[in-house]
């Protein structure tokens, strides 16, 4: 087992994310990662998948975190939930956190588990006062548990709630301000709800609380339609981010200047050369949006 | 209330639509015949039906896929088109109870076991069982294993009462049939020829260092291990293991354990 | 449970026998170790929903295919459990579906 208390890489780098493009990390291209000495700002995980005690997942990451800054991101936590955190999940988290000393940690605005069942889906919360309420109270459980600030992500979503009473953006808005939380914008996400809604994407960033963007997330969507036959887009993760989402994403950067930001592709997974060439560019659109001098690490 | 009135706060005292709780949510998830909860709705207002069915549709595939990766030798065994149905079945009786899919799929086994259309199949459950194991050692703890040298510092009066500490990734399946050479040939793409279906194995399912391994065990190997795990001396270990299987070899068995890392340590001995 | 033990001189030979044939090159039982492909293994857990196929959680005609009603069709179709060696139906707990 390891220690509680030691962090158990030997790290070469600082934790702080750059404002720099990193990569959703997958198994697959560790190998080339590490032989080609890839020049990434950050790499990004998903918690639940490190939360075995040993094996060749951590010899795996603790090799990533010597050389790279890293990015812990949770899928499993359920903070939108009616009822309790899990406190057990909840001290996995946090000894994650301490034995890797990743330079942020999100978590996302959805619910996964109801009683005992997980559901390994994001699943939408209604936008009342009464959810607010119970997610800021898990932000701070969470926060106060794990000793850090947190980013909560803004969700990609396919129905709405009769019962909503306030509009997303003016629920993160409140919860970032009860908290303290930062926040983690995904771009792919403003884009998918935005349309699957009818709403407009520009209009919805024009008003997003960007002094508390602590990361970006891009991704690729998968196009469908609804009942009545409206675009209806689906946050599959499973290809290249769309030109629709590049454009926004360029146009956030443009007017708050550099982030550190993931694509991510976790369905159809392809070679590391493609999923790198997306970070290279993502981090051509922050380099043109400042001087290379003027770059903040957050 | 502790933090300050917003206006949102006076906004919700007007309630509007149908409440929806994350239970009829829940039941309506799994549950394929029922309709999407009243009070979900699309741009128009109107009820959110195949967009309900996104969120149905995560749920199922993305378990599924889970699972077809923790049991790749039984969607051989079975086949792609037959798995997914298999596995679709599973879910909705034995959806997860962890956020952590590494651990979600013990019940597997004991479900192929105990449905009736897989009757004709009967060894599915213990290959199941070796691949459930092989990914607990995957991620289990991280032990050097038991220095044999070790043994050879006791004194001979000490040896047979000596208890043994079990390998984190240590694991034993017992099988009516040939579950390694199954497992062998359907998860490794080995060639499947060979397997006879007669011939009973028992395996220890180990990972000394970073590989896992799935080890043969000699006849009543699996027993005297067994008994080693739960914490009999060595002794009534190899006595237990000899009283059912006459040929068992005392000096081969263990020294199959040893090599394959199912102990850390001897208790009392570091 | 069982209060047998072996002989303390039996099992201190049996011991010794085995320690010095693990000082030799070859474990005894190489042959049947299984080197496994683990360190690409994927983790289970993604941030992903399902490309395009909004109806494989939902069908009740079977879009994917029923469990109860399919036949395997993979690597078991080759092998002839022998004998009667069959699972019992008549231990199965389960009640059929709903036709």
């Amino acid at each position: 087992m390891f220690s509680a208390s030691q962090p158990s890489h030997k790290s070469r780098v600082d934790a702080r994310i750059p404002a720099r493009a990193g990569a959703g990390l997958k198994p697959d291209h560790i190998a080339d990662i590490l032989a080609e000495r890839a020049d990434i700002g950050f790499f990004e995980v998903h918690a639940e998948n490190y939360m075995g005690a040993g094996g060749p997942p951590h010899r795996q990451l603790e090799a990533i975190r010597q050389d790279y800054p890293l990015s812990l991101h949770g899928v499993g936590l359920s903070i939108g939930a009616e009822q309790a955190l899990d406190k057990a999940h909840l001290q996995r988290l946090a000894e994650l956190n301490r034995r890797y000393e990743p330079g942020l940690f999100s978590e996302h605005l959805a619910w996964s588990t109801h009683d005992t069942t997980y559901f390994n889906d994001l699943l939408p919360v209604p936008y009342d006062v009464e959810t607010l309420r119970r997610v800021c109270s898990h932000i701070d459980q969470v926060q106060d548990t794990v000793g850090r600030r947190m980013l909560l992500e803004n969700p990609s979503t396919y129905v709405a709630f009769e019962q909503s009473t306030m509009s997303e953006l003016d629920f993160l808005k409140e919860v970032a301000r009860r908290t303290g939380c930062g926040l983690l914008l995904d771009v792919n996400n403003v884009h998918v709800s935005c349309t699957n809604h009818q709403r407009s994407a520009e209009a919805y960033l024009a008003e997003f609380p960007v002094d508390q963007v602590g990361e970006i997330h891009l991704g690729g969507h998968a196009p469908d339609t609804d009942d009545e036959g409206r675009p209806l887009l689906i946050d599959a993760h499973d290809r290249e981010v769309d030109d629709a989402v590049w454009k926004l994403y360029e146009s956030v950067i443009g007017q708050i200047g550099p982030l550190p930001t993931l694509i991510e592709w976790d369905n159809e997974v392809p070679a590391w050369p493609v999923l790198h060439a997306e970070v290279v560019a993502a981090e051509g659109i922050l380099s043109r949006a400042v001087e290379p001098g003027l770059r903040r690490a957050v | 209330m502790t933090a300050p009135k917003s206006p949102s706060d006076t906004a919700d005292a007007t309630c509007k639509g149908n409440r929806i709780g994350a239970g009829a949510f829940s039941r309506a998830l799994l549950d394929p015949d029922a309709p999407p909860p009243a009070g979900l709705v699309g741009p128009d207002g109107k009820a959110a039906g195949k967009r309900f069915n996104v969120y149905r549709n995560n749920v199922i595939v993305s378990l599924c896929e889970a699972l077809e990766q923790t049991f790749p030798a039984i969607v051989t065994l079975v086949g792609d088109a037959y798995f997914k149905a298999l596995s679709r079945a599973f879910v909705v009786d034995h959806p997860p109870q962890t956020p952590v899919l590494m651990w979600y799929g013990g019940a597997f086994a004991g479900f192929l076991e105990e449905f009736p259309p897989l009757a004709a199949y009967p060894y599915l459950a213990d290959v199941a069982r070796v691949e459930w194991a092989w990914l607990q050692a995957f991620h289990a703890a991280d032990a050097p294993p038991l220095d044999p040298a070790v043994l050879s510092s006791l004194a001979p009066e000490e040896v047979a009462s000596v208890r043994f500490v079990r390998h984190p990734a240590a694991d034993i399946v017992t099988s009516k049939w040939p579950v390694l050479d199954l497992v062998r040939a359907n998860r490794f793409a080995e060639d499947a020829a060979g397997v006879d279906l007669d011939v009973p194995q028992a395996v220890l399912v180990t990972r000394p260092e970073l590989d896992v391994e799935v080890l043969l065990l000699r006849p009543g190997a699996d027993v005297f291990l067994r008994a080693l795990f739960e914490g009999a001396s060595l002794g009534e270990a190899a006595a237990r293991a000899l009283d059912m299987t006459p040929e068992f070899s005392l000096a081969d068995s263990l020294s199959d354990c040893l090599s394959g890392g199912a102990f850390t340590a001897v208790e009392g001995h570091g | 449970m069982n209060h047998k033990t072996m002989s303390a001189a039996i099992v201190a030979g049996a011991v010794a026998t085995a320690v010095a044939g693990l000082s030799s090159t070859v474990p005894a039982n190489a042959q049947a170790k299984e080197k496994c492909y683990g360190v690409s293994l994927k983790g289970q857990n993604d941030c992903k929903a399902g490309a395009g196929t909004t109806c494989a959680g939902t069908s009740t005609v079977d879009y994917q295919g029923n469990a109860w009603t399919l036949v395997p069709k993979g690597t078991c179709e080759t092998m002839d459990v022998p004998g009667d060696r069959h699972g019992s139906l008549s231990e199965l707990k389960r009640d059929l579906p709903k036709a």
